[in-house]
């Protein structure tokens, strides 16, 4: 029972990381109608970034987040200015390869940058962990701060976009773009500001998965990006109440299915899952089905 | 009322051309919209009505060719910068914020306007419309087609425009509710709202309106006061169906 507990208290901190990262996918696809594949190289960023302001420049913990945040929106901005927007009227194809042509660029950027070696990440969170049922149960202080910055994100971003007029513009644009314009919206400075958030929870989620999971590579983000890509689909993409429920889904899922049935499936499980959910509910679980404009 | 010649016009528009890609789909268009006029511009589908709406409204960049509003000259000026200056369009279609409740339309309406101006504006909305005041917390897309109408109209006027432009508003109406449209734009004008009409429906633009321009596959072929239009033989053989 015990272990049942803790598996699900891991599989749920593990979904907070999909969760989060997740958003990133999703609000860039509802907003920009693009897949960002180099929004799983943003969390390797921000994670080097923390990295190197801990060892190298003697920063706290704490500030190490803020800089890589700040660092990883300016990023998000700049791939968006310079990669994405120029090709603004191409098709999807052109941009998608983009994308992907962006994740290797920033891979390779960091294999140049850092080296082929993995770094050991010091964990950020220094808070100690929960014991409860005299000591039966225990949660570690990365596990819990990952829960509670997830809520915090969600919360936090749910209310930006019910009530905030720069929320409510980007939900307008995702709508309809041509009709946000005619509002007065400027529909680019939305567009990089959904990359800018997006990209500063993607160092959040960088930097907490890291301190949960310490080895840093080049490749550290790609599977996790596409994890939490998967997450957002399977919650429904464009649907921020979607990516929390498919990434903590996922995390639960791929926790017990190590657990319980077999450590190297862990991974196919969860595409599995995907693949049952997408047949039953095409626009995954919370998803808004295309509605015909009349 | 019709004050052509007296005053400036509040819209030039001078020899636009408008590409589609390859396609030619404007060619030439010059129009005219003095203040406190209703104009309207008739034609069949795909004569460039709608296009040469978006094209003032800046959602298409004209190739060559002008467009001055107000004294200024629009060329280059995105359509975000467009409504803020007093020319608002209400698209083709409605194009209302289907997820959105009636409320937060009307918001978005006064995007470019400080949080008083949009108080006053949502207030005089509701009394204009009060079939939206009644459905204020509603989500816009399960309204009826006619209340649908009415929100984009109103969205539009949240900005406080001195032109509105009016694609197509009759599109998908019933016939009553087509009448009581047309009615709520004559007391827009009243109001001292000047008007650039679209519409399929030739003979209630023209009863309404003070001028006219008839475009047919991208070019103005005829243009006079409404109701010259309305009696001439070609018109009313071309598009009033007598």
């Amino acid at each position: 029972m015990m272990s049942f507990l803790s598996y699900l208290v891991n599989g749920i901190s593990l979904g907070s990381v999909y969760a989060i990262i997740a958003l990133g996918y999703t609000m860039v696809y509802g907003i920009a109608k693009m897949l960002n594949f180099a929004h799983g190289d943003v969390i390797m960023v921000g994670a080097y970034i923390s990295f190197c302001a801990t060892q190298y420049w003697g920063l706290s913990p704490l500030l190490s987040v803020v800089v890589a945040m700040l660092v990883c929106t300016c990023l998000g901005i700049v791939i968006e200015r310079f990669a994405y927007k120029p090709l603004r009227q191409a098709t999807s194809l052109a941009v998608l390869i983009t994308a992907i042509g962006m994740s290797y660029l920033l891979q390779n950027a960091a294999l140049l940058i850092f080296g082929a070696n993995p770094k050991v990440f010091t964990s950020v969170v220094s808070i100690p962990s929960l014991s409860l049922f005299g000591g039966q149960l225990l949660i570690s202080g990365e596990a819990l701060v990952t829960i509670i910055c997830n809520v915090v994100i969600m919360v936090g971003l749910t209310l930006f976009t019910a009530h905030t007029k720069t929320g409510k513009a980007m939900r307008v644009v995702s709508e309809d773009r041509g009709a946000a314009e005619l509002m007065g919206i400027n529909v680019n400075a939305t567009i990089s500001l959904t990359f800018a958030i997006g990209s500063a929870l993607a160092a959040i989620a960088g930097v907490l998965m890291c301190s949960t999971y310490p080895t840093l590579m080049p490749t550290t983000g790609s599977m996790p990006g596409i994890k939490a890509f998967t997450a957002a689909v399977f919650g429904g993409i464009g649907s921020i109440p979607g990516a929390l429920l498919g990434g903590l889904l996922l995390g639960v899922i791929e926790i017990f299915g190590r657990a319980y049935i077999s450590t190297e499936l862990g991974d196919a499980l969860v595409f599995a899952v995907l693949i049952i959910v997408l047949l039953v509910r095409p626009t995954g679980l919370l998803g808004k089905p295309v509605r015909e404009k009349v | 009322m019709t004050e052509t010649g007296k005053t400036a016009p509040v819209l030039q528009v001078n020899d636009i051309h408008v590409y589609y890609g390859a396609i030619h789909a404007i060619k030439g268009i010059s129009l005219e919209v003095y203040p406190d006029e209703i104009v309207t511009l008739i034609g069949a589908n795909g004569a460039g009505k709608s296009t040469t709406l978006n094209t003032i409204a800046g959602l298409l960049k004209p190739r060559q060719g002008s467009i001055i509003f107000d004294g200024k000259p629009l060329n280059g000026v995105p359509a975000s910068k467009i409504v803020p200056r007093g020319l608002s369009l209400c698209p083709e279609g409605r194009r209302i914020f289907q997820r959105m409740t009636v409320r937060e339309n009307l918001e978005m309406g006064a995007f470019t306007r400080t949080r008083e101006e949009e108080a006053a504006s949502l207030q005089e909305m509701f009394e204009r419309f009060p079939r939206l005041k009644e459905r204020e917390r509603q989500i816009a897309g399960t309204l009826s087609g006619g209340e649908q109408q009415m929100l984009a109209m109103a969205r539009a006027l949240m900005s406080k425009p001195r032109v509105l432009m009016l694609d197509e508003p009759s599109m998908g109406l019933a016939p009553i509710l087509v009448e009581q449209i047309f009615s709520i734009i004559a007391e827009l004008h009243k109001a001292g709202v000047t008007v650039l009409l679209v519409e399929q429906n030739a003979q209630m633009a023209l009863s309404i309106a003070d001028r006219a321009y008839v475009l047919e596959t991208g070019a103005i072929t005829m243009s006079g006061s409404a109701q010259d239009l309305l009696h001439n033989d070609d018109v009313r053989k071309a598009y009033l169906g007598s």
